[in-house]
């Protein structure tokens, strides 16, 4: 398997050789900063084409196909739409707040955008809490979230910020219990690691009944914790307009739209990382040959495959399943997800304490 | 090392908001209209203030959650190490287990969990 950190360290020894070591650390965080920009906006404009036509599909419909060959050019005219849009000063907002809350939101879905392990050693954030980073820092959303709901001073985006907030908080707890439940399972809490555990197996077909209990649940909540499916109440367009972010135009709104879809892949990300095995390549035991020839296919693909595996089974469950109401939707994560997430987790560890696992 | 790199990322975020929200304003037309300041009610002008109360539920799932979320940031270390630890790792966490499970089962027999 191709190891990246060959290529960041031969990059480091040139760059330290011929200016000092605090002008080279500068420039290194520079091109990182543009590689995550870059991947960031790439990943959000794949990811809209990729929803408007599999959007279509589901429902009969050919999708955008006037720009360019199928379509493919709508990526660049929704952005340079996006960006030319008047950006429109409101009265009675609050104005400081009203401007901070798509800092907070992009910070979180930034941060835990660069925690995904996307090769061997192309990880940027890669802590020995990861796992507990990437939950503290995908909460921060909700904060944003928030804000721009209540410094609007409208009054649906009053009610799509509450009903945001009391979801997003609640599946937060389901998706807390499946990522413990893997934690028990690896042993650790470092992204990298938990992908190295995976080399002889991926968790879902290791970890016995309780991983694939997490993996579904996750899946589920992960649908809620980027607002979208069945649970799209904080934006149900029909009742609400379109909820917490009624107030916003432009790339103002843009911003919002942006995250929400690297939301979507971020959860995507972490479920192929810590389920799907990550940048392992699908290693079949006894298969010699075959297991040589997925060695030759390069991590980033595999990453990129499996997480785009799970985007399109999200998509899948959204444009499948009806918007539910909010009673029902806080029952279903507070009596039957939770519930779930907690009986999975004693499971887990009676697998992991009387090794039952293969 | 790693700690640069969480400040270039946080700094990426904002550097990435910042541009291309000052790229919209350059790029985008302005217009002035009074109603265009007014805030989207189909079409009718605002009745009464928008930041007022709201309802209680929200902040009985917020109470709820914040138990929760404290349990699982205390249960994260303890998952670490319950491999190297073995039985006695399922006997000491079982209590808090049991405390945990008994403080759902209560809010859901006072009924905090439906939503009416």
């Amino acid at each position: 398997m191709f190891d990246f950190s060959v290529v960041s360290s031969w990059i480091h020894q040139f760059l330290t050789s011929v200016m000092p070591e605090g002008l080279a650390i500068f420039l290194e965080c520079l091109v990182v900063g543009v590689c995550i920009l870059a991947a960031y906006a790439v990943i959000a404009m794949i990811l809209i084409y990729m929803e408007r036509k599999i959007c279509a599909w589901f429902q009969c419909r050919i999708g955008p196909d006037r720009v360019g060959k199928f379509g493919l050019l709508q990526l660049f005219a929704d952005v340079i739409k996006m960006l030319i849009k008047e950006i429109v000063e409101l009265k009675n907002t609050d104005k400081f707040l009203h401007a901070l809350a798509p800092y907070i939101v992009i910070l979180s879905s930034i941060l835990a955008f660069a925690c995904l392990p996307i090769n061997k050693g192309m990880e940027i954030l890669d802590f020995n809490i990861g796992v507990v980073f990437l939950v503290a820092v995908s909460s921060l959303g909700v904060i944003g979230i928030l804000l721009a709901g209540w410094s609007s001073n409208s009054k649906y985006t009053m009610i799509g910020a509450m009903r945001s907030g009391a979801q997003i908080i609640s599946y937060e707890l389901s998706i807390g219990m499946c990522l413990l439940a893997v934690a028990i399972f690896t042993g650790t809490l470092q992204f990298s690691e938990i992908v190295a555990f995976q080399a002889d197996g991926w968790l879902i077909f290791k970890g016995h009944i309780p991983a694939v209990i997490a993996f579904i649940v996750y899946l589920i909540a992960g649908n809620a914790e980027t607002n979208r499916g069945p649970f799209d109440m904080p934006e149900a367009e029909s009742e609400l307009t379109a909820g917490y972010h009624t107030e916003y135009s432009g790339m103002h709104f843009g911003f919002f739209y942006l995250s929400e879809y690297l939301n979507m892949f971020i959860i995507a990300g972490v479920a192929a990382t810590i389920f799907l095995g990550g940048w392992m390549p699908l290693h079949i035991p006894g298969l010699e040959g075959f297991n040589a020839i997925m060695d030759y296919i390069p991590g980033f693909v595999w990453f990129f495959g499996k997480a785009f595996f799970v985007v399109f089974l999200l998509m899948w469950m959204r444009w499948t399943f009806v918007r539910l109401r909010i009673d029902q939707l806080l029952k279903f994560e507070w009596k039957i997800l939770l519930p779930i997430g907690l009986f999975n987790l004693v499971l887990m560890i009676l697998v992991v304490v009387f090794k039952l696992h293969f | 090392m790693n700690f640069i790199l969480l400040i270039t990322a946080v700094l990426t975020a904002f550097a990435l908001v910042f541009a291309a929200y000052w790229i919209a304003k350059l790029l985008s037309p302005r217009s002035y209209n009074p109603q265009k300041g007014e805030v989207y009610e189909c079409g009718i002008p605002t009745r009464g203030k928008s930041w007022m109360q709201f309802r209680v539920g929200y902040y009985l799932f917020a109470v709820l959650f914040l138990i929760f979320d404290v349990e699982t940031v205390f249960l994260f270390p303890w998952a670490v190490v319950v491999r190297d630890l073995g039985v006695d790792a399922i006997i000491s966490v079982l209590f808090f287990f049991i405390v945990l499970i008994g403080g759902l089962a209560y809010a859901w027999k006072k009924g905090a969990l439906t939503w009416d």
